[in-house]
């Protein structure tokens, strides 16, 4: 059973966005790490770029694949994890936490109705 | 079979480099080089070596290596067919070692060579002309594409997308992109092939080309292939024909005749010349009539009978120098020659043949059917990869492994024609053990190749890309 914490929401193709906070924590979920398997690369873009729902905003890589990943919410990225960059592996440890990849500042709060709620991602990944 | 790869190794590492078994320093007097001091050495080291330690230096590495002159090698979408050895005697010859520039009047036999495998492709391909510039079969599809996008810009249409399939080759999505397309991805239907109501969808004025692989990436053939051309002409769009599977309808189905536009040929998959392993290699173009002129330049044309070459009127230019990868261009020529309309139809039913025998040998669920030269297993709950790993100390190559995605944990299969019914049940019987042995034996293969189970997490995330550690002032 994969892990999906209630103080986010989701996309479809896997990644959160949380919502308890002044801005969002990105991030790609437990069930997408375990698919990917050993991620070995991660691109991400710069603090300040702008990005929009449901646009692709950077590039996971693993041993099995490379996939696209795209904005749950649109918004100007305030933080990157550049961690990610030189410990890959953390999108695997913890995607929750230390494998987060960007804070972004939201533009349209109501872009969040638009997300799947916790119950209804596990409904997808079930 | 069995089988124990070769391994040599002292001290835990392979066959030492030249370098490393014996060397001499040899000074050099730098007063004499125009080249900046920070540029210059004042000796190198370089091996020193008896002739034969240095046979036995290339033979260990060549037994600790794996081709298709050491077995079956069927990876799936690659081709990897045998390469007669006549074809290098004749690319070898002295006669095949011409000047790219001297004068047309005293190549004229050369240039017959060129013209006559622009008129073989042309009519294998049911294209009206061929450029055999292309020195890859993506550089290839490059090409195409742009005498694509200079045919619409000739014709006051500017288009902005190129639609391919999910299932297509990856060099696909590159070319239309380098091209300066943007690309529209079509979903597989059910069955494995095109959606034709998902390409309705997709095409419209903005349409420049469809890129289809016919039979495509799990081997079925596009039976819509007419309707689907005439949807791709109705909006004013080209059919693009990828030629990585031309192998299975050489001599009994022409891409032109289906409504193609545009294709390319890989002849290194078609016609068993080298694979390029970054080069050289050649992906002719051939386009319909009201293409040519758009088609790279130099062409070779006959006029009065001499040989000589020729700038398409509207051509996009130069996609390579002189007359593409001759030497390459002269294998396919000798291949296509030499089996002739027979020989050539022969190999693409026996490649059929092979895939289809060899399928029914394995204890493996194939969920795309019928397929013709390669089919895509699927590896159910183990991981593809894993088995691929284990066939190996089977004495095989692997298929490819994972790809197509939209097949799980597919292993994309394709003997090719040059197997005989013991190979291939060799073949079979490494599939099936490897599938029939325990999780533990999967997840320590291989255990008889030279090199043993690669690390690949940490040969991805920390790269060394010397054989030897570096430090930071590069010693």
């Amino acid at each position: 059973m994969f892990e999906v914490p209630e103080d986010r929401k989701y996309l479809e193709s896997h990644e959160y966005a949380t919502t308890d906070g002044e801005t969002a924590t990105v991030g790609i979920s437990d069930f997408a790490q375990d698919e990917l398997g050993d991620v070995v690369f991660v691109e991400l873009p710069a603090e300040g770029d702008e990005m929009t729902r449901g646009e692709e905003f950077g590039v996971v890589e693993s041993i099995k694949a490379v996939s696209d990943l795209y904005a749950p919410v649109s918004g100007t990225v305030v933080d990157v994890n550049e961690e990610l960059f030189d410990r890959p592996e953390l999108v695997n440890e913890d995607p929750y936490g230390e494998g987060w990849m960007l804070e972004v500042e939201v533009s349209d709060a109501d872009e969040f109705d638009e997300l799947l709620s916790p119950e209804e991602y596990r409904d997808q990944t079930e | 079979m069995d089988y124990d790869q070769a391994r040599y190794s002292r001290d835990d590492q392979y066959e030492p480099l030249l370098a490393e078994k014996n060397a001499t320093r040899v000074e050099i007097d730098e007063e004499d080089s125009p080249l900046p001091d920070e540029l210059t050495r004042d000796a190198v080291e370089l091996p020193d070596l008896s002739e034969p330690e240095l046979a036995r230096h290339y033979t260990r590495l060549s037994q600790m290596n794996w081709g298709v002159e050491s077995g079956p090698y069927p990876l799936g979408s690659c081709t990897m067919k045998y390469n007669p050895s006549f074809t290098e005697d004749v690319a070898a010859d002295p006669n095949a070692a011409v000047h790219p520039d001297r004068s047309a009047r005293s190549v004229q036999g050369s240039l017959e060579l060129l013209y006559d495998l622009q008129d073989y492709l042309a009519r294998i391909g049911g294209m009206d002309a061929v450029t055999l510039q292309p020195p890859a079969g993506a550089a290839g599809e490059f090409a195409g594409i742009l005498v694509a996008k200079a045919y619409h810009e000739a014709n006051g249409n500017d288009r902005s997308e190129v639609v391919i399939p999910a299932s297509a080759h990856g060099t696909n999505f590159a070319s239309a992109a380098m091209a300066g397309y943007d690309v529209v991805e079509l979903p597989s239907d059910e069955d494995g092939r095109v959606d034709v109501d998902a390409l309705e969808a997709a095409l419209s004025e903005d349409t420049a080309a469809l890129m289809l692989t016919n039979p495509n990436t799990v081997g079925l053939f596009e039976r819509d292939i007419v309707d689907i051309a005439e949807m791709v002409h109705d909006v004013g769009g080209l059919l693009y024909y990828d030629g990585a599977n031309l192998n299975a309808l050489l001599g009994r189905g022409r891409p032109g005749d289906m409504g193609f536009d545009i294709m390319h040929y890989n002849v290194h998959k078609t016609f068993a010349t080298p694979h390029g392993g970054g080069g050289p290699g050649a992906g002719p173009v051939g386009v319909v009539e009201e293409l040519a002129p758009y088609l790279p330049s130099p062409r070779v044309r006959e006029r009065g009978g001499n040989y000589e070459l020729f700038d398409p009127e509207e051509s996009i230019g130069k996609v390579h120098g002189y007359q593409g990868n001759w030497l390459v261009l002269v294998k396919a020529y000798a291949y296509i020659a030499r089996l002739g309309d027979e020989g050539l139809a022969d190999s693409s039913a026996k490649a059929v043949l092979n895939a289809n025998y060899l399928a029914s040998q394995l204890d493996y669920e194939v969920p795309y059917e019928p397929f013709h030269h390669e089919f895509a297993a699927t590896a159910g709950d183990r991981d593809a990869a894993d088995v691929a790993k284990r066939m190996l100390d089977y004495g095989v190559h692997p298929p490819t492994t994972k790809w197509p995605e939209f097949v799980p944990e597919a292993m994309l299969t394709e003997p090719t024609e040059v197997e005989n019914r013991d190979s291939l049940d060799d073949l079979a019987h490494a599939f099936n053990a490897a599938m029939a042995d325990s999780d533990e034996e999967l997840a320590n293969a291989p255990s008889k190749t030279t090199a043993r189970r690669i690390d690949q997490v940490s040969a991805a995330r920390e790269p060394r890309l010397s054989w030897r550690a570096l430090d930071a002032d590069g010693e």
